[in-house]
């Protein structure tokens, strides 16, 4: 690791962390789909769907948290590949910095706009009538996990951002991970779906992290759930920041 | 002096493919320092490959290249504080002001006092007034302007410009050939790759020529033009080009440019 590592994420971070400033359309645009879906399930469906005595804003709110990450990471997607394209990416890949500072900094702003747009939907959340007796120890082991699935997430997203040879083609990776909440415990009990869809719902990771999430909210005993949800979001951060840094040197050398 | 310090680029039978396309097939060439070196060559001919491998972003598949003594797969970092890149496209930051990218390569580059040298650039290159705004409104001149100061900051050596000037107007292709002389008359050594051959006419004190994969042709313009048979002398009547035109109407000086957008 280079000695100017830290010194150069900062610098480019701060530059990241400037350009969303200055189109921060992209925060929004992360919050409003998420909040979109919240009053849709709240106010149209939640009625019919049966979550026994637990409101369902309640009931919904820690799949939305985790659709809120899944639609802001294809923002650093995005942002690589205009890197790329621009030659930018090359001017700083042939400067005597810490080569791999420019993924870093991208991944840290995903990290920095992603804690905005929770923060957001959370606040949207707590208007419609959301309501958690959890203590902070729980608050702060929810952000924990949160951090954990948003950096998983996110270097995920630096594959197609380096990879990738249109702009669309950078963002529309993220559409699966948007959808996959809808096949586990997010929006409904896994119970009523059918035998080989339960099989799936039950055993993918977005289930057990919304379990988790769900039993800090109501200072459920988590138990080994936490657990599970905490090794599926280091396995992906694991798997994903392997493949990413592979696929970088490939490109770099 | 050794001929490290004499030469400050060396290239060696470098090759290179992609996939089955041998793009290099055994490139040699050396540069001394202080001089302009232009690599001459049609579109797809390699020489933004032989820019990338220099600059240490591309590995060759066989052959060796030093820059400024150091080898570039065994010490890129060294070469990379050698170096500048000004690649094909003005590698700027759109979403940042002029000043803002000067001050990030400044610091990228670690030095003390980004601020200072940002301003300093910005008056050289006329961009003063422009400086507080967004590069996104910049003319393709005053774009390929920043993205040279850009490379100019911490004084490299050895500075490669690909196709400096593919798609600028006369003027800022005048601006740009202006700037090129000045660093060589500092002493940098610039490579820069062109496929006008104006362009090398006017610039460089050597020009090779890469055709199919090798260096074909190696020397001074004199050297190049003995290699053909002697002239004859024919009587023309010398019109003006439409360049000349144009810039007598337009002024050639390059100066007042700075209001000039896109927009």
């Amino acid at each position: 690791m280079s000695k100017h590592f830290f010194g150069d994420t900062a610098v480019l971070l701060g530059r990241s962390l400037r350009h969303i400033t200055r189109s921060a359309d992209t925060i929004i645009t992360t919050a409003v789909m998420p909040i979109a879906m919240l009053l849709l399930f709240v106010y149209v469906f939640g009625g019919a769907i049966d979550t026994g005595s637990v409101p369902y804003v309640n009931y919904l709110l820690p799949g939305i948290l985790l659709i809120t990450v899944a639609s802001g990471i294809a923002y650093t997607a995005f942002r690589l590949f205009m890197d790329m394209r621009s030659g930018i990416f090359e001017r700083f890949q042939s400067m005597p910095t810490a080569r791999s500072s420019v993924l870093w900094a991208h991944v840290l702003t995903s990290v920095v706009a992603n804690s905005i747009s929770l923060v957001v939907v959370v606040l949207v959340a707590l208007l419609m009538g959301f309501r958690s007796g959890a203590g902070l120890p729980a608050w702060l082991s929810v952000a924990g996990i949160l951090l954990l699935f948003t950096l998983a997430l996110t270097w995920l997203a630096v594959i197609p951002g380096l990879v990738a040879k249109t702009a669309d083609g950078a963002s529309a990776f993220s559409y699966p991970l948007i959808f996959l909440p809808f096949l586990s415990s997010a929006f409904v009990p896994t119970a009523t779906m059918p035998g080989p869809l339960r099989v799936f719902a039950e055993h993918q990771p977005v289930t057990s992290i919304v379990n988790a999430i769900r039993d800090l909210f109501t200072q459920q005993p988590v138990g080994a759930g936490l657990w599970t949800a905490l090794a599926w979001c280091a396995g992906l951060l694991v798997v994903a920041y392997g493949l990413a840094m592979n696929t970088y040197r490939r490109k770099v050398s | 002096m050794t001929t490290r310090q004499a030469q400050a680029i060396q290239v060696h039978g470098l090759e290179k493919s992609y996939g089955g396309l041998r793009v290099l097939r055994g490139v040699d060439f050396t540069v001394a320092r202080g001089g302009i070196f232009a690599l001459l060559g049609s579109n797809g001919a390699g020489k933004t490959t032989v820019v990338k491998i220099l600059s240490t972003l591309l590995k060759p598949d066989a052959g060796t290249a030093r820059v400024n003594g150091f080898d570039v797969a065994a010490q890129a970092a060294d070469v990379r504080e050698s170096i500048s890149l000004t690649g094909q496209f003005a590698a700027v930051d759109e979403i940042l002001s002029g000043r803002e990218n000067l001050v990030l390569v400044a610091r990228l580059r670690h030095l003390g006092n980004p601020g200072e040298v940002a301003d300093d650039l910005l008056e050289r290159f006329s961009l003063t007034d422009a400086a507080a705004r967004r590069v996104s409104t910049y003319s393709g001149g005053m774009r390929r302007r920043l993205d040279i100061a850009m490379s100019l900051i911490g004084d490299p050596p050895v500075i490669f410009l690909d196709e400096p000037t593919t798609g600028l107007d006369p003027q800022a292709r005048i601006e740009v050939w202006q700037v090129v002389k000045e660093l060589a008359a500092q002493g940098t050594t610039v490579l820069l790759t062109t496929q006008y051959l104006d362009e090398a006419e006017q610039l460089a004190d050597r020009i090779a020529i890469l055709h199919e994969g090798r260096i074909i042709v190696n020397g001074t313009l004199s050297e190049l033009k003995r290699l053909l048979p002697p002239a004859e002398i024919e009587y023309v009547e010398k019109q003006p080009t439409l360049e000349d035109v144009f810039l007598a109407l337009v002024g050639a000086d390059g100066k007042d440019r700075n209001a000039g957008t896109n927009a």
